[in-house]
């Protein structure tokens, strides 16, 4: 068993009994303080740096061509643990740049009222399309407001480097198939 | 007397009105900057009347220091919307705003702010609304009375809290009058020593005061005035009338918007007020600095002078008001009450004995 210690308590001296040495040191600290410069970030024309990995307001990015980089698998409507992704997919006309993809989303909303940003559609998605990005403060006067629509994902996302590009090297060896015949 | 005295009377007495409110307003806004740098924020630096941005350099500047903050404040109490709770006591509830703040603002009317050296004849009089010779007193008595505006505040809230807060702030404030009132009677012992043409007048202390400051002659006096001048002003560590985390708001929990604005002011009032009086009784009130003549020219520009130095003083003195807020914590009310009955009473006696024997002492001789 450990051993108690009893630790003497001193009386205290005259000069503690005043408390005013301690009240002047406490004052040295105050105005130590006081000439410290401020930690105040001036929020909206000031923005705090966002960490990598952030996990912001999910969004759609593109591919550096410009072309929708989600094929509507649909993955992340279903591992949603919210259910705050509904899409629609629907086909890709033909004669379109991106005809290889087969699918797109005719329609693609997260409803951010249920969203929870646990992230999980970003790692889901095989096609590296969904991100959570920085943006962190969202606002709306309405619930209608806060469903965010496929053209508001798209200009959320932006467009973010992409370093397969597996749809391109697909068609090319397609199309390198049909014309030379290898393989 | 003839009408045009009594018409520069009234208008001194306006200006004075707007001056002690202004700093009143002012003692706020210095309060939230001077919390904001000590705790490493910013403070208000926004409110920006229209087109005041626009003015190069000065205009940010005065932004950033929250200039206008007190007005946007005091706009804000007027445009609130007016709550009256159903269940108090109305006639007092709206009685007592008002009996808080006039105390406040009538101990200013004995206050000496500055001198006035007549150029021609070289006679200096001080400045002030009403030259009584019983400055002091006066002062004590009124002040006093500002006790019933927060009584009466808490007793017709009709609220528990209210009504804690209220007999807390009225035990602490008639504990500390007495020290208050025993720890300045030594200087007026000196003042009014064999030889010594005194009075009972502030303008007298400040007379006195000319080659030392009584905070140096008298530390003991000045710290027990000071302590009592906290307690008496209900600032933290003595703020046990309002102590929010135990009371809700204290004695002010059922008030809002203007009326709250009214009590506000009152107690900035007091500060502002309390800060002008430990001036004049232990920092020389306008006068230069220890041992040094004062440099105020004759004539009105000394006296404009010679005012602003006075201000000065209590504005440093309401900043220490407010250093002191962040640095020490709340007391508790038992801590509080054995403070002031059993340590400052006694000592303030004490120390009124002292000074008495010394002075019967050098009078003997
Ligand atoms: S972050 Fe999570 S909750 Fe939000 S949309 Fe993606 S999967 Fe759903
Ligand atoms: S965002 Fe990704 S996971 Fe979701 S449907 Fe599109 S491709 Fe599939």
């Amino acid at each position: 068993m450990a051993e108690t210690k009893v630790i003497e308590r001193k009386p205290l001296s005259l000069s503690e009994r005043t408390y005013l040495p301690q009240i002047v040191s406490g004052l040295k600290t105050t105005i130590s303080h006081m000439f410290k410069p401020s930690v105040t970030l001036q929020y909206p024309e000031e923005r705090p740096p966002i960490p990598k990995g952030y996990r912001g307001v999910p969004t759609l990015v593109k591919d550096p061509n410009g072309r929708e980089k989600c094929v509507s698998c649909q993955l992340c409507e279903f591992v949603c643990p919210p259910r705050a992704i509904r899409i629609t997919p629907g086909e890709i006309p033909e004669g379109s740049e991106s005809e290889h993809v087969e699918k797109g989303p005719e329609e693609f909303e997260i409803n951010m009222l249920r969203c929870i940003y646990c992230g999980l559609c970003q790692e889901v998605c095989p096609e590296e399309a969904i991100f959570l990005q920085d943006v962190f403060s969202l606002s709306g006067y309405s619930r209608e407001e806060l469903v965010n629509k496929k053209d508001k994902l798209y200009e959320l996302g932006g467009t973010l480097p992409d370093s397969h590009f597996k749809w391109d090297k697909k068609k090319a060896a397609e199309e390198a198939a049909l014309a030379g015949g290898h393989h | 007397m003839e009408l045009t005295s009594i018409l520069l009377k009234i208008v001194f007495a306006v200006l004075m009105i707007v001056v002690v409110m202004t700093m009143a307003g002012y003692s706020v806004l210095i309060e939230r900057k001077v919390s904001s740098w000590v705790q490493g924020r910013v403070g208000p630096n926004r409110t920006a009347p229209f087109l005041v941005n626009y003015i190069p350099f000065i205009g940010p500047l005065l932004v950033r220091m929250g200039i206008f903050q007190p007005m946007a404040d005091g706009l804000k109490f007027l445009f609130k919307e007016e709550i009256t709770p159903g269940h108090v006591n109305k006639t007092y509830y709206f009685l007592a705003p008002i009996l808080a703040l006039v105390p406040a603002l009538t101990t200013m009317v004995v206050i000496p702010f500055g001198q006035y050296t007549d150029p021609s004849t070289g006679a200096s009089n001080p400045l002030m609304l009403a030259p009584l010779d019983i400055g002091i007193l006066f002062i004590f008595a009124v002040s006093s009375l500002g006790v019933y505006g927060i009584v009466l505040a808490g007793w017709s809230s009709n609220n528990k809290y209210s009504f804690l807060g209220a007999i807390r702030s009225s035990a602490q404030m008639i504990s500390y009058e007495l020290s208050l009132g025993l720890s300045v009677f030594p200087l007026f012992l000196w003042l009014n020593a064999p030889g010594v043409e005194g009075g009972l007048g502030l303008n007298a202390v400040v007379d006195y005061q000319q080659n030392f400051w009584f905070i140096f002659v008298q530390p003991l006096s000045a710290l027990l005035f000071l302590v009592a001048i906290f307690a008496e002003t209900n600032r933290l560590p003595f703020d046990m009338a309002e102590s929010e985390t135990d009371l809700v708001g204290g004695f002010h929990t059922e008030y809002g918007c203007f009326k709250f604005g009214i009590f506000f002011v009152a107690e900035y009032a007091h500060i502002v007020i309390g800060s002008a009086l430990f001036t004049l009784l232990f920092l020389g009130g306008w006068h230069f600095l220890p041992g040094l003549s004062d440099p105020w020219p004759a004539g009105w520009i000394g006296a404009v002078l010679s005012t602003i130095w006075f201000l000065v003083k209590t504005v440093i003195l309401i900043v220490f008001f407010v250093l002191i807020r962040w640095t020490l914590p709340r007391f508790r009310y038992d801590q509080v009450m054995k403070l002031g009955w059993t340590i400052l009473l006694p000592l303030a006696i004490g120390n009124l004995i002292l000074n008495a024997i010394i002075i019967a002492l050098i009078d003997s001789q």
